[in-house]
C-alpha cells in the first residue's frame, strides 16, 4: 500500500462516488419518469420521451448559448417538451391511433430533429446552470464535489412528494386518476377524457424536456450527439418499476443513478474486471425487480387500468 | 338517378352484377392505397418544406435521393443490401404485434444471433460450408428466439411488460456481446478491433444470383413470405389474430394463449437472430461491436409502416433501405446533416401512424357499387 | 370495437395488394436500370462515373465514423481534409457518421459511382477489414487510404494504403508535462477499450511522467465504448475523487473529459485535436494528429501517378503528429524537459519502450537491453499496463 496522503480517500471514494453519481446522474431519470408517471396516470403511454429529452437537451443548450442565460434554456427545453407532448397527445386522441407506436415515432423524430438542428451547437460552449455547494462544511474536495447539487435536482426532489400528494388530494389529481382508471366512468362524470390526457402528456413532455436540459446544461454539461444513451427510454421503464408512484420514481432514479456510477468508481479503486457486466447491472437489476414484482394472474393494483401496456 | 337504375338492374341481371362486384373491388383497392399513399405524399411534402428552410430546393433533393436509392443499378443494389436485414428485424416487431404485443428489442436478438452464429462457425472446423452455414443459421435463430421468447414468456407467465423487458434485454445483449468479444470469445489476433475468430472466407455467404447482394436478401424475402402464410393463412395465425383482437375471447374459446404468445415471440426473435447471423456470415465474417448498427431499432419502424403485415414489410424495407442508401448523397451534394434521413423517417413514421385514423373511412366506392 | 373487427381482414387484403404492386414497381425500376449501366459497371467501377468527374479535377472522398466537429478523432481528420480542399485541381466530398458496416461500403461505392471519386480516405479503424478490402477488389482503379496501419504485403489489394501516426511519442511528452505539473503525483486516464493502440498511449504517458517524476502513478478507467459522455464524466469525477489532478483520455471525443476536469480545477492534457478552448485554465498540452502532412503526400502520389506506399507511419520526425501549444499552468522546467524529449524523439535518439520494463503485476515485459523502436511489430500487440499504472486490461 502506498502512503495515504490528504487528497486520497481510497475505498471510501466508492460510496461517495455512488452518492455523488446518484445526485448527478439521477436528475434526468427523475424528471422524465415523473413526467411519464403523470402521463401514464391518465391512461396513456408516451414512449417518445427519449426524443423529447434529446430535443430538450439541444434546445436548452442552444437557447442558453444564444441568450447567455441557462435558465432561459431550461424554459425553452420545457416549452419544446410540452410541444412534443402536445403532438403526441393530439395524435393519440384520434381514433385508432396507437400511443406506443406514436411514441416510438416521435422518439425517432425528436432525435433526428435534435441532431439536425444541433449540428452548429457541438462546438460552442454555452453558460451552464449554477449549483449549490452543500458540501461547504467539509474540508474534503471529494465531499464538496459530490454535494455540488444542482437546483433542478432539488426541484425534482420536492416535486416527487408534491406530486404524490397532489394525485391523492387535489381535484386535478383525482380527475387524472379517474380518467386513467376508466374512461367510460370519467365520461359519465362529465370529464373530457381526451382533454385530460392531452394535458397530462403536455405536462409529461415539459418535464422530460427539463430533464434533457439538465444533461446539456449541467451534467455532463455540453451538447453532443451521444449525450443520451437511452436515459429517456429507461426512465419510462422506471415508472413501471416504481409502480406509478412519484416518490418511488425518485427512489428508482436515485438507485439507477447510483448504479451507473458504480462501474467507474470501482475501477478507480482497482476493481477492474468485467466492467461491461457492471455497466449492464442497472438494466439487469431493473428487469429482475420487474419480474419479481409482477404477477401473471392479475395486473398490478397500482397500474392505471386504461394503460395500453396492461392490455 | 342512374345509380338507382343500375342498382335495380344489378339485382336482376347476373353478369352485370359480377362486373360491378369486380369494379367495386378495384375501387376498394385504390381506396386502401389512398390513405398510405396520401400519408407518404404528405410526409414528403413536409420534409420538402423543411429542406426548403435549409436553402435547398426540395425537388433537387428528391431527385438526388431517387438517384442515390433507385436511380442506377448500383444504387438499387445498395438499397437491397440495406433492406435485407430490415426485413428480418421488421418481422421481429411485426409478428408479436399481430398478437397485440409491442416488442422493441430486435437489436438485442440480432446481436445475440450474431454472437451465437460467430461462435459456432469456427468451432465446426473443417465441416463443409453448407453445414457450417446451416449450423450458424440454426444457432443464430435459436439465440434470437431465446431472447425475444424470454420477453414473451415473461409477459404471459409473469405479467412483465414486453416492451420494456425486450428493451432491457437489448441493453443486456449488447453488454454481453462486448464482454464476449473482448473476453472468452476473443480472437487473440484481432488486436485493435476485438472480435471473434473469423468464420473463414469459404464459409462466407454467397451472393444472390444476378445481384451483387448477399443471400441475406433471399433469407429476408423468404422469411416474410413464410410468415405471411403462417400468420394469414393457417389456423395458428388465425388464433394469433384472435389473441390480438381480444385476449379474453381467445382464452374463453380455449386457445392456448400462453403457448401461442411464446411461440410467436420465438419466431420473431429467430427472424432477428437470422439477421444477426447474416451480418456475421455475409458482411463481417466475425462478431464484434459493429453488429450494433441499429437495424433492430429500424425494424420497429419497418413493422409499423408495414402495418404489421409480413408481406408489406418487403416494400417498406426497400423504401427505408433506399432512404438510408441515399442519405449520404444528401450530405455530400447538399451539405445537409446526416440526421436529415432520421428527420424524414421520423416524419414518415408520425404521419403514417396519424393516417391510421383515416384508414377505412375514405370512401371512393360509389354507393351504387355497395360502398358504405 | 365492432368497427375494428370488421376492418382488420379487409385492411389485410389491401395491404397484400399494395405490397404486390409496390414490389412490381420497384422491380421494374431495378430491371430498367439494369439494362443500360450494367455493362459499364461490371467492366470497371469508373466508366459509370465518367459524368460527374469530367472537369479534370481529382475527386477525393473523406469518410468519418462520427461528427466531424467532435473535438476529437473525426475533427482531426476533418481538419486535414480542410487543408486538402485548398489544393489545386481537386475537390473533396465528405460524409460523416458512417457506421462500420455495409453502410460504409455503400458510401464508398456511392462516392465512386455517383461523385466520381478516384481517391478515398475512409478514416475509421474499423473500416478496413472487410469493407475497404472488398471495395478495393471491386474497384481496382480507385485508391483507398485507410487510417490504422493495417496493410499486409501480398495479402491485401495493391490499390490500398494504410497510414498511422506514432502518437505515443506525443503522449510521452504530454506525460512529462503532466508528471511535472501534478501536485498529488496522481494522474488519471479515461480510455474506451483495452486494445493495443490505447494501451500503448497509456503506457507511453505513464513512462513519460515517470521519467521526470518517479513518484507519479497513473490510474486508468475503461468506459467500454468510444462515445459515452455521461460515463466519461463519471470516470473523470471518480479519478479526481481519488486524488488525480491531471486528467487525460483516449475516447473519440475528449470534450466532456476536458470540461469536467476544468470544472473541478484539475489539469488536463488533450488528445486527437486541441481542446485548449474547452479548458482555458487547466489545459497543459496535448497529443494531436497532423493528418494534412499524410494527406498531401498521398494526393501527390495519386496525382503524379507515383507508386503507392502501402504502409506509411510516422511520428514527430515525419510531422504526422504535433503537440498542442503549452497552457498557462505549464512551468518553465516542464516546457524545457518536454521540448528536450520532443527533440530527442524527433532525432530518434530517445526510445520510449526501452527495457527493462515491468508490467503492473511485476512481470518483465521488455527485458533489460532490449529497445523496442517505433516500428517494432511487438509493440502493436501490447496487452499490458506498465508498472505504475493502476488498472487492468482484463
Amino acid at each position: 500500500m502506498e502512503g495515504v496522503d490528504a487528497s486520497s480517500i481510497g475505498i471510501w471514494g466508492v460510496p461517495l462516488a455512488v452518492l455523488g453519481g446518484a445526485i448527478r446522474i439521477s436528475t434526468p431519470f427523475l424528471f422524465v419518469s415523473l413526467g411519464e408517471c403523470i402521463t401514464e396516470k391518465s391512461g396513456r403511454v408516451n414512449l417518445g420521451l427519449e426524443g423529447t429529452l434529446v430535443m430538450g437537451a439541444m434546445s436548452g443548450y442552444g437557447v442558453s448559448y444564444l441568450t447567455g442565460s441557462a435558465w432561459l434554456g431550461v424554459l425553452a427545453a420545457s416549452a419544446i417538451g410540452a410541444l412534443l407532448g402536445a403532438l403526441h397527445g393530439f395524435l393519440c386522441g384520434r381514433p385508432r391511433v396507437n400511443d406506443i407506436a406514436v411514441g416510438i415515432a416521435l422518439m425517432l423524430f425528436g432525435i433526428g430533429l435534435a441532431f439536425f438542428l444541433g449540428k452548429p451547437l457541438i462546438q460552442p460552449s454555452a453558460p451552464r446552470l449554477p449549483s449549490i455547494p452543500f458540501g461547504f462544511f467539509s474540508d474534503s474536495p471529494q465531499v464538496r464535489s459530490a454535494l455540488e447539487v444542482n437546483v433542478l435536482f432539488l426541484v425534482g426532489l420536492a416535486l416527487a412528494p408534491a406530486l404524490r400528494w397532489a394525485l391523492a388530494n387535489t381535484r386535478s389529481g383525482m380527475v387524472l386518476r379517474v380518467v386513467g382508471e376508466g374512461a367510460e366512468a370519467a365520461r359519465a362524470m362529465g370529464y373530457d377524457v381526451l382533454q385530460v390526457r392531452l394535458l397530462a402528456t403536455v405536462v409529461g413532455g415539459a418535464l422530460a424536456g427539463i430533464g434533457g436540459s439538465f444533461l446539456s446544461l449541467f451534467y455532463p454539461g455540453s451538447w453532443n450527439e451521444g449525450l443520451s444513451s437511452g436515459q429517456g427510454l429507461m426512465a419510462v421503464a422506471l415508472v413501471i418499476f416504481a409502480r406509478w408512484d412519484p416518490v418511488r420514481c425518485l427512489y428508482a432514479s436515485l438507485l439507477f443513478g447510483g448504479a451507473s456510477a458504480l462501474g467507474p468508481a470501482l475501477q478507480s479503486v482497482g476493481v477492474t474486471s468485467g466492467y461491461y457486466l457492471f455497466n449492464a447491472a442497472p438494466y439487469a437489476l431493473t428487469l429482475l425487480i420487474m419480474v419479481l414484482s409482477s404477477s401473471a394472474t392479475e395486473a398490478s393494483a397500482d397500474m392505471p387500468a386504461e394503460l395500453s401496456v396492461s392490455r | 338517378m342512374s345509380a338507382s337504375a343500375s342498382l335495380g338492374t344489378a339485382q336482376t341481371e347476373q353478369p352485370d352484377s359480377v362486373s360491378k362486384l369486380a369494379l367495386a373491388r378495384v375501387f376498394r383497392f385504390f381506396e386502401s392505397l389512398a390513405v398510405p399513399l396520401a400519408a407518404l405524399l404528405v410526409s414528403f411534402a413536409l420534409f420538402g418544406v423543411f429542406v426548403a428552410f435549409t436553402g435547398n430546393s426540395p425537388l433537387d433533393v428528391y431527385a438526388e435521393m431517387y438517384r442515390g436509392a433507385f436511380g442506377t443499378w448500383f444504387s438499387f443494389q445498395n438499397t437491397l443490401l440495406r433492406a435485407a436485414p430490415l426485413m428480418l428485424t421488421g418481422l421481429c416487431t411485426a409478428l408479436p404485434a399481430r398478437l397485440g404485443l409491442i416488442v422493441i428489442g430486435g437489436e438485442g436478438a440480432l446481436v445475440m444471433g450474431g454472437v451465437a452464429a460467430a461462435a459456432i462457425g469456427p468451432a465446426l472446423g473443417g465441416a463443409p460450408p453448407p453445414v457450417v452455414t446451416l449450423a450458424m443459421a440454426t444457432f443464430g435463430m435459436a439465440a434470437g428466439a431465446l431472447w425475444i421468447g424470454a420477453a414473451g414468456a415473461l409477459r404471459v407467465l409473469r405479467g412483465v411488460n414486453e416492451t420494456i423487458s425486450s428493451l432491457l434485454l437489448s441493453y443486456i445483449a449488447i453488454a454481453l456481446l462486448n464482454h464476449l468479444v473482448e473476453g472468452p470469445l476473443k480472437d487473440p489476433t484481432s488486436l485493435n478491433k476485438p472480435s471473434t475468430v473469423h468464420i473463414g472466407d469459404h464459409n462466407m455467404l454467397a451472393n444472390t444470383p444476378g445481384f451483387d447482394v448477399h443471400l441475406g436478401l433471399v433469407f429476408g424475402i423468404v422469411a416474410c413470405l413464410v410468415c405471411y402464410v403462417l400468420m394469414d393463412r393457417t389456423t395458428f395465425g388465425f388464433g394469433g389474430r384472435i389473441v390480438g383482437g381480444n385476449v379474453r375471447a381467445a382464452r374463453l374459446s380455449g386457445l392456448g394463449v400462453k403457448k401461442l404468445v411464446i411461440i410467436t415471440c420465438c419466431l420473431a426473435g429467430a427472424a432477428a437472430g437470422l439477421a444477426g447471423m447474416v451480418e456475421v456470415a455475409a458482411v463481417h465474417g466475425r462478431a464484434n461491436a459493429s453488429l450494433v448498427a441499429g437495424y433492430g431499432y429500424s425494424g420497429i419502424l419497418v413493422a409499423f409502416l408495414a402495418r404489421q403485415n409480413p408481406l408489406a414489410i418487403i416494400p417498406v424495407s426497400l423504401l427505408l433501405g433506399g432512404i438510408g442508401a441515399s442519405g449520404g448523397l444528401l450530405q455530400r451534394a447538399f451539405g445537409l446533416p446526416d440526421a436529415a434521413v432520421a428527420v424524414l423517417q421520423g416524419t414518415l413514421f408520425v404521419v403514417l401512424l396519424a393516417s391510421e385514423t383515416y384508414q377505412g373511412r375514405i370512401r371512393l366506392v360509389p354507393r351504387a357499387l355497395g360502398g358504405s | 370495437m365492432a368497427q375494428r373487427a370488421y376492418e382488420s381482414p379487409f385492411a389485410r387484403r389491401i395491404t397484400l395488394r399494395l405490397v404486390l404492386g409496390a414490389i412490381a414497381l420497384m422491380a421494374g425500376i431495378g430491371c430498367n436500370k439494369k439494362t443500360e449501366p450494367a455493362a459499364a459497371s461490371t467492366a470497371s467501377g469508373e466508366t459509370a462515373a465518367a459524368a460527374p468527374a469530367d472537369d479534370g479535377k481529382l475527386t477525393v472522398g473523406f469518410i468519418y465514423v462520427g461528427p466531424k466537429d467532435d473535438y476529437g478523432y473525426n475533427q482531426a481528420h476533418a481538419e486535414g481534409a480542410k487543408v486538402v480542399a485548398t489544393l489545386p485541381n481537386l475537390k473533396i466530398r465528405e460524409e460523416e457518421k458512417v457506421p462500420e458496416d455495409v453502410a460504409v461500403q455503400n458510401t464508398m461505392e456511392s462516392m465512386i459511382n455517383l461523385d466520381g471519386a478516384k481517391l478515398l480516405f475512409p478514416t475509421s479503424f474499423g473500416y478496413f477489414d472487410p469493407h475497404i478490402l472488398k471495395m478495393a477488389e471491386k474497384y481496382p482503379n480507385v485508391t483507398f487510404f485507410h487510417c490504422g496501419g493495417l496493410y499486409t504485403e501480398g495479402k491485401h489489394p495493391k490499390n490500398v494504403g494504410s497510414y498511422f501516426g506514432y502518437i505515443d511519442e506525443a503522449e510521452y511528452v504530454s506525460g512529462i508535462v503532466a508528471g511535472l505539473t501534478t501536485k498529488t503525483n496522481k494522474l488519471g486516464f479515461v480510455a474506451a477499450k483495452p486494445i493495443p493502440q490505447v494501451l500503448r498511449n497509456i503506457n507511453a504517458y505513464a513512462l513519460g511522467a515517470k521519467s521526470v517524476n518517479p513518484k507519479a502513478t497513473l490510474s486508468v478507467i475503461f468506459t467500454g465504448d468510444w462515445s459515452l459522455p455521461v460515463k466519461e464524466a463519471e470516470a473523470a469525477n471518480s479519478l479526481i475523487d481519488q486524488g488525480a489532478d491531471v486528467i487525460t483520455g483516449h475516447v473519440d471525443s475528449p470534450k466532456v473529459l476536458m470540461e469536467t476536469a476544468e470544472r473541478r480545477n484539475a489539469f488536463t492534457t488533450g488528445y486527437h485535436a486541441s481542446q485548449a478552448k474547452l479548458a482555458p485554465k487547466g489545459y497543459l498540452t496535448g497529443a494531436e494528429w497532423n493528418w494534412e502532412a499524410v494527406y498531401k503526400g498521398y494526393i501527390d502520389t495519386v496525382q503524379n501517378k507515383k507508386p503507392i506506399e502501402h504502409l506509411v507511419r510516422g511520428g514527430f520526425k515525419e510531422g504526422y503528429i504535433k503537440m498542442s501549444a503549452y497552457g498557462p499552468a505549464v512551468s518553465e522546467e516542464a516546457k524545457k524537459k518536454a521540448d528536450e524529449a520532443k527533440a530527442a524523439l524527433t532525432a530518434g535518439t530517445l526510445v520510449i519502450f526501452k527495457g527493462p520494463i515491468q508490467d503492473n503485476a511485476g512481470k518483465e515485459v521488455i527485458p533489460a537491453g532490449t529497445e523496442r523502436g517505433q516500428r517494432d511489430i511487438e509493440l502493436e500487440k501490447m496487452a499490458y499496463l506498465v508498472e505504475g499504472v493502476k488498472g487492468s486490461v482484463k
